[in-house]
């Protein structure tokens, strides 16, 4: 490889960025505005979730069941309906999304210290969603129960404290998905942007022709690739920094780990989402093409498979295993650790040697298929 | 005359069951404008990419330059010119940043390339406007500007793929008088072109038919396949009726249709002419004009490409 060859690709390929200011603003706009978007708009946490009672008992102790769920702010009652209602119409009609049945003799089990059921009827069509309040919901009764237990039996059995159940979330205390999105975005952003900027700058020539020309001048195979890719690394890694910074004002997440890996891990995932789109851009002969395959082998695994929206164990195991060949599954993992929770590249050494294996397979396989001579 | 720069021998492109380029042979020497000639699909493009190294032959072997087309394509580029149909410049850069960009690919620097760039400007005669965007010129000065960018690194042979596609009649000229200049300080040119007035200008042709070179030799050569015999062109109404009535008529060799006239080879003029009238006569052809033309280009490809199809039909 001659640097001067390389170097007069790589300043071409940048003046013709520029002279598409559109899309060189699109690169960097589009970003911020995503993390925007998916910053305020998307919030996965749940809140406010409808909630009826059916209290058959109407003691003071049902009554204090049903104000912790209600001063949880997690709930909120919408609905009381009468013993002997058709309790399943209350999910059907979506009056509520939960159901508490509270039956008679809820506070003279209490009392009688035989053990109270309670029942929680559950809208399951949205299974993130119903996870979660099912979690919460357990919570709340598990935290009466104590009260409960604690009260009656204090004074006789002091050191017979149940079990005091008191969870603290570690790297994202408030639980709040915006800290999670962040690295996600970064993932899906830089897939984005490598993947369609490079596969479709390398079809444009393939189009106009010019590739043609390209391929009977001296310049060497590897000379026109790295020439070709390096604006684009160059323009990703702009967008990442341009990711982070807006973060950290719109939302206040920081990277708690070192610059230098975030860096290191950002660099080997983009070099791996640039071969693709060099591999796209070989299988395409147009440029709408190209923005398709591209789109759909790189950006809908990224969204769907990687973990970044959609938990990846909730998935159906073929899912789960399909999701293993996708970097950003892989990228999202050691960028929540740098990010997050401020962790080295040590621990997820794993997830880094695929990332590599990735680039190196997808670099190979490209290089190969746009140097080869036509037979 | 000096060594050839260019050798072919049997180049045969298959891709497939198609032949594209079927056991073609020549050679070109320096200085000299060689043209390939014929219509869209007859080889011409596949026979100029292999000997760009583009194409690696199915058959055949190629010298050009004293390198083999087939083992060194990397060598061979950097020796060669090549301008593609379509003018490969990038429209989105400006004059000045298409030479600089072809410059680096050329390794060339310095005052080099200063002296190359000086050079391709005024070629392209386009002096001065250097900041223009190059998609803003018309066709004739793009072509020429992609014919600067191709040879800035002053290759010794230069193919040009129809090289005035598009282009007005005025460009075609001004750019046929820098392929003689060109040819004039020694370069070998290859030139494809379906345009016959185009060939005219070569010092040698080679007509091209389904992948067959079918004639070789320069204009006054090709035209000998004709020697000994007339032309007659015969304006009349209904020319493919005619055509039918005068074809096996004793005398009569070729009879080929040209928009309203028809050509016609026969062994001698006068004897001809009377033929064709009264044979025409009889069958209500009135009124007739009867002309003896000197064989044009045309005549002689047509000439080629039918003996060429009744050579193939019979085997």
């Amino acid at each position: 490889m001659r640097l001067r060859q390389t170097w007069a690709v790589a300043k071409k390929e940048m003046r013709q960025a520029r002279r598409d200011p559109l899309s060189l603003a699109l690169l960097f706009a589009l970003p911020a505005f995503m993390l925007i978007l998916y910053g305020y708009a998307i919030n996965f946490d749940v809140r406010h979730v409808r909630l009826a009672v059916q209290d058959r008992d109407m003691s003071d102790a049902s009554r204090s069941l049903v104000s912790s769920f209600v001063n949880s702010t997690y709930f909120d009652l919408v609905a009381s309906p009468e013993p002997g209602s058709d309790l399943e119409s209350v999910m059907q009609m979506r009056v509520a999304k939960v159901v508490l049945v509270i039956p008679e003799g809820y506070a003279a089990d209490i009392g009688a210290n035989r053990g109270a059921k309670v029942q929680l009827l559950l809208d399951g069509a949205d299974a993130n969603t119903a996870t979660t309040v099912l979690g919460y919901a357990s919570a709340l009764v598990a935290q009466t129960n104590a009260e409960l237990m604690h009260g009656t039996r204090a004074a006789a059995t002091a050191a017979r404290v149940a079990i005091d159940y008191q969870p603290r979330v570690f790297y994202n205390p408030d639980l709040r998905s915006t800290r999670f999105l962040v690295p996600g975005l970064i993932g899906f952003i830089l897939m984005l942007t490598a993947v369609l900027s490079t596969a479709l700058s390398v079809v444009r020539e393939k189009e106009r022709g010019t590739m043609e020309q390209l391929r009977v001048t001296s310049l060497r195979p590897s000379e026109l690739i790295i020439g070709k890719t390096l604006p684009y690394l160059g323009i990703s890694l702009i967008a990442t920094v341009i990711i982070l910074v807006a973060a950290r004002v719109l939302f206040d997440v920081s990277v708690a780990g070192s610059y230098f890996d975030l860096f290191v891990a950002t660099l080997i995932y983009l070099v791996g989402a640039l071969g693709w789109g060099l591999l796209v851009s070989s299988l395409s002969n147009t440029q709408a093409m190209a923005f398709q395959v591209g789109l759909v082998t790189s950006l809908l695994p990224t969204i769907f498979f990687s973990g970044f929206i959609f938990p990846i164990r909730s998935m159906p195991v073929f899912i789960q295993g399909l999701s293993h060949i996708f970097p950003a599954r892989y990228f999202l993992v050691v960028l929540r650790g740098v990010v997050l929770k401020g962790a080295g590249l040590a621990p997820y050494w794993k997830d880094i040697l695929f990332l590599v294996i990735y680039a190196a397979i997808v670099l190979g396989i490209a290089t190969a298929r746009l140097t080869r001579r036509e037979v | 005359m000096n060594q050839p720069v260019i050798e072919v021998r049997g180049l045969v492109k298959r891709f497939g069951d198609f032949v594209s380029v079927d056991d073609v042979s020549f050679d070109v020497r320096p200085g000299e404008v060689f043209g390939l000639l014929g219509s869209n699909g007859a080889g011409k493009t596949t026979t100029i990419r292999m000997l760009c190294g583009l194409l690696r032959p199915s058959a055949g072997v190629g010298h050009i330059l004293g390198i083999d087309i087939a083992r060194e394509p990397e060598r061979l580029k950097r020796s060669i010119g090549y301008m593609t149909q379509r003018f490969s410049l990038y429209d989105d850069l400006t004059i000045g940043q298409n030479l600089r960009f072809f410059g680096g690919v050329y390794g060339l620097r310095g005052a080099a390339f200063d002296a190359r760039r000086s050079w391709a400007i005024d070629i392209a005669g386009l002096r001065g406007k250097e900041g223009l965007m190059t998609g803003s010129l018309p066709g004739g000065w793009k072509q020429r500007l992609a014919l600067a960018c191709a040879l800035l690194h002053e290759p010794k042979v230069v193919f040009l793929d129809e090289p005035t596609g598009g282009v007005d009649p005025l460009s075609r000229r001004k750019f046929w008088q820098l392929i003689d200049s060109l040819a004039a300080s020694g370069v070998a040119l290859i030139v494809t072109t379906h345009y016959l007035d185009e060939a005219e200008r070569c010092d040698r042709i080679a007509l091209m038919h389904a992948g067959r070179i079918v004639a070789m030799g320069s204009v006054p050569e090709l035209k000998e396949v004709f020697s000994g015999r007339a032309m007659l062109e015969v304006s009349c109404p209904r020319v493919l009726d005619a055509q039918a009535l005068l074809e096996r008529r004793p005398g009569i060799h070729e009879v080929s249709a040209f928009g309203t006239t028809l050509h016609v080879v026969v062994d001698d003029a006068d004897h001809g002419r009377a033929t064709i009238a009264s044979t025409l006569a009889g069958a209500g052809f009135d009124p007739l004009e009867i002309e003896r033309i000197v064989p044009s280009l045309e005549d002689v490809f047509i000439h080629c490409i039918e003996a060429e199809d009744e050579r193939r039909d019979a085997s």
